[in-house]
């Protein structure tokens, strides 16, 4: 029998991925003429982030703390799923002047 | 650092002189193979690279002018192909490809840390050069408007690989 106390733990955590998967979003990004738009984006852990490559070369949004790497082939869209809150710089690493943040709340 | 430069004034004067010498502004088919020559050069400048350096920003540069001057030739063939224009040989062309040799020659004679010096300075002086040359005469020349605007992602993209440049060649230093 589990002790009475957990419950409130349980149904808020219950809760709380309720929460999250009623409030997802999708944020999207632009690479465009080698600029990353918007340069700082704002998303929640579980939003899903749709970068959009615009330009005939490919690219990647590289996160510098090492959390993610997504390569992205001309003219596609490729999407991530948030999973860790934090402030994290990204850039193309095949074109590091391609630099951009993204603002993880948790 | 004297040889560097005069190399890099040297290849800016060689390419600027040489489309001016025509008198005339290039029509479309020669700009169309002018840019795509210049595409060409730089890619075999990167395989030589490839073949050569055991240095890991010069590999991933060099990797980087493979990727991005294929992707932006095969979208000039396209454009040629779709505005049915027959590229056209021209003096610029000829004097592009005939430094371009003699510079592979030179780094070819080349060795480690020395060649990496010598291909991301003539990176550098090899962008700033075609950038100028799309910025002042080629981009003001185009007529077609695909081509004008292919040539314009292309000056964006090249001015990209000269900062990039720059960045692995202080790095070298």
């Amino acid at each position: 029998m589990l002790p009475r106390r957990y419950l409130p733990a349980v149904s808020a955590l219950m809760l709380g991925a309720m929460s999250v998967s009623a409030h997802a979003a999708t944020i999207q990004i632009t690479m465009e003429n080698l600029v990353i738009s918007p340069a700082e984006a704002s998303a929640k852990v579980g939003d899903t982030i749709e970068w959009g490559n615009k330009d005939i070369l490919a690219h990647t949004a590289t996160a510098r703390n090492g959390d993610w790497d997504v390569t992205m082939p001309p003219k596609k869209t490729v999407t991530l799923v948030l999973k860790k809150a934090g402030t994290v710089e990204y850039y193309c690493r095949f074109h590091p002047n391609m630099k951009a943040t993204l603002v993880v709340a948790p | 650092m004297v040889v560097r430069l005069s190399a890099a004034i040297a290849a800016v004067c060689l390419l600027s002189s040489a489309a001016i010498a025509q008198g005339a502004k290039p029509t479309d088919p020669q700009i169309a193979h002018i840019a795509y020559t210049a595409g060409v050069i730089d890619i075999a400048a990167a395989k030589q690279a490839l073949a050569k350096t055991g240095n890991k920003d010069v590999k991933a540069f060099a990797e980087d002018m493979v990727r991005d001057h294929e992707a932006v030739n095969k979208q000039a063939l396209d454009l040629v192909k779709k505005l049915n224009v027959k590229p056209e040989d021209n003096d610029t062309s000829r004097t592009l490809s005939k430094n371009a040799a003699d510079k592979l020659a030179e780094l070819g004679k080349l060795k480690g840390a020395e060649f990496d010096k010598a291909y991301a300075a003539n990176e550098v002086a090899y962008h700033k050069a075609v950038d100028s040359a799309l910025e002042t005469l080629l981009i003001p020349s185009a007529n077609n408007a695909e081509l004008k605007s292919l040539l314009q992602t292309g000056l964006k993209i090249f001015q990209g690989h000269e900062q990039h440049a720059e960045h692995v060649a202080a790095s070298l230093k």
